[in-house]
């Protein structure tokens, strides 16, 4: 396989200062994301994942090391990377549609075509009767969807997903986590997806990171391959490996808990 | 106050329901309505009977006449406008040159920071102690009252404001950098429209503070004016001429309230 890196971490590391001390966060993490893969991010709470994606995104800068998007050096934010947070933040004051304009507005580029698309998207994932709705009015599992659609209206090349189900109930959860990753994967889009469930991540994944306890370096990749009929999350839950990958993992970040 | 929403009921139960509630309010209603009348009939009895002076207490029907002079004599709109026009320009101005200045406050951390201190200090003193000040400086006349209004809503409203701008969940403002978003445009997509509600609610504050400053500059130095008739009333004892003004004044406060609920409903759609 010789797909394009979307994301490449060069020996990584990040320090957040305060006039209490510096909280070393992410230590030496090198790690690379080839176009189409999706890679899940698992480790201890507080250990630096969200940190992790924000220098993917552009937000904060490594205080040592490179990283690159698109074999360029990341300088701030860009339209290469989409970025999904742990709650929709829908705008209230905005309608669905005008929800999903939202970057494109940011960017100038709302015009009849990228309107037309995100219109398309909307359609296409079952929001289009509800694009005049205000995001009071829809579903918690709905509300995840059209904030993905959002991420996806400006189009980026890379996906960062942070523990973006964790706000809903577990069945809506399962349900909507197969969604997206059916999106996902049927838009072409490179993802990376930060979660505490050891399951979801397996579920949707091609390639599991374990992190350490903060600061985060990595402890481990696995590589999950599944025999299931269809490679949807929920069917892969079922696969006959899946409890040995969540064993092994489980097993792996239980060390730090003591 | 009153809901005149066409509630379609999903069933008999509903209905009853929708019913009961309706009564419910409706006799709320009829409460409050009864306690003013009653209020009224007994204040004028005892006024009749002299049970109380109506010299000092005045009494409805003597407020009823004063109104029907003071009209007859073609002051009355004057007065009533003219107190009305200070106010609403009052609470206008607060309002809009406080979220101004809110606005430099949330741009400029610095600033922020730097100012403070001195906002504390502004907020807790009285603004009417600088009555004297102001006319000195601006003159007595209607510019003065404004700067009064103006000067007790200004402190509180950029508090308020700024407040309602460093409430704005930071996870939204995260969202927009994700985006890219320029200082501006997160203001402006974010921040503005994410206070609205805080905005409104400052401006009903305002309303009541600004009546307090326009009454308070009327006092000092006009002549003319709600606050006009009130000192003035008092200064010739005419307690019938003052009853009747503090009687307008509560029913123009209180649509000026009115005014900023009807507002605050077409401003926040989103809400239901
Ligand atoms: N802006 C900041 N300034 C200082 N310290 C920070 C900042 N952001 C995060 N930290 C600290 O850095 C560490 C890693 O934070 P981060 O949010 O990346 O962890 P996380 O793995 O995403 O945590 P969680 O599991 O709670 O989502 C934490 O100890 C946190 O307190
Ligand atoms: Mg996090």
């Amino acid at each position: 396989m010789n797909r394009k890196e979307v994301v490449s971490l060069k020996n990584v590391s990040l320090k957040y200062y305060s006039l209490e001390g510096e909280t070393p966060a992410v230590n030496d993490i090198s790690l690379s994301v080839k176009e189409g893969e999706f890679i899940g991010i698992v480790g201890p709470s507080g250990c630096g994942k969200t940190t992790i994606l924000s220098l993917i995104a552009g937000l904060i800068k490594p205080t040592k090391g490179q990283v690159l998007v698109d074999g360029k050096l990341v300088e701030g934010p860009s339209t290469d990377v989409g970025y999904m947070l742990q709650q929709d933040h829908l705008f209230e004051w905005r309608t669905i549609l005008q929800n999903v304009l939202l970057g494109l507005e940011i960017h100038g580029k709302v015009n009849q075509e990228s309107r037309a698309k995100a219109e398309r998207l909307l359609e296409t994932y079952g929001l289009g009767e509800f694009k005049n709705h205000y995001p009071d009015q829809l579903s918690g599992g709905m509300r995840q969807r059209a904030a993905l659609i959002r991420t996806l209206a400006v189009d980026p090349k890379m996906l960062l997903l942070d523990e973006p189900f964790s706000a809903l109930d577990y069945q809506t959860r399962l349900a909507i986590s197969d969604e997206v990753s059916t999106i996902i994967r049927k838009e072409g889009k490179t993802a990376l997806l930060v979660t505490h469930d050891i399951s979801e991540a397996i579920s949707m994944s091609d390639k599991v990171i374990v992190l350490t306890k903060r600061p985060a370096t990595i402890k481990s990749i696995h590589e999950i391959r599944l025999t299931c009929e269809k490679d949807n999350p929920i069917s892969r839950r079922q696969a006959p490996e899946f409890r040995e990958y969540f064993n092994t993992i489980w097993k792996e970040l239980e060390v730090h808990v003591q | 106050m009153f809901n005149r929403n066409k509630i379609k009921a999903a069933s008999k139960e509903h209905a009853m329901y929708i019913a009961k509630i309706k009564r419910k309010k409706l006799f709320i209603r009829l409460t409050q309505i009864s306690i003013l009348i009653l209020f009224i009939i007994l204040w004028e009895l005892a006024a009749r009977f002299k049970i109380i002076d109506a010299f000092i207490t005045s009494q409805p029907t003597r407020i009823v006449n004063t109104l029907v002079n003071l009209h007859e004599e073609g002051t009355l709109w004057m007065h009533i406008s003219i107190s009305i026009i200070e106010t609403i320009v009052g609470f206008i101005l607060g309002t809009a040159l406080g979220t101004a200045i809110a606005i430099v406050l949330w741009w400029s951390d610095f600033i922020a920071k730097v100012a403070d201190p001195y906002l504390v200090v502004l907020n807790s003193l009285p603004k009417v102690a600088l009555g004297p000040i102001i006319i000195v400086w601006i003159g007595a006349g209607p510019f003065a009252i404004i700067t009064m209004a103006l000067l007790v809503s200004l402190i509180v409203t950029i508090i308020t404001v700024l407040n309602g701008f460093l409430d704005v969940s930071p996870d939204k403002i995260k969202l927009l950098k994700t985006f890219g978003a320029t200082k501006l445009q997160i203001l402006k997509k974010v921040i503005l429209p994410a206070s609205i509600p805080t905005i409104i609610a400052a401006l009903k504050i305002n309303v009541g503070m600004s009546w307090v400053g326009v009454i308070v500059g009327e006092f000092l130095v006009s002549k003319a004016g709600l606050g006009h008739l009130i000192v003035y009333g008092g200064q010739v004892f005419k307690l019938d001429l003052v009853m009747t003004s503090v009687f307008i004044l509560s029913i123009a406060a209180a649509l000026m309230y009115q005014f900023t609920t009807w507002l605050e409903k077409k401003l926040i759609k989103w809400h239901n």
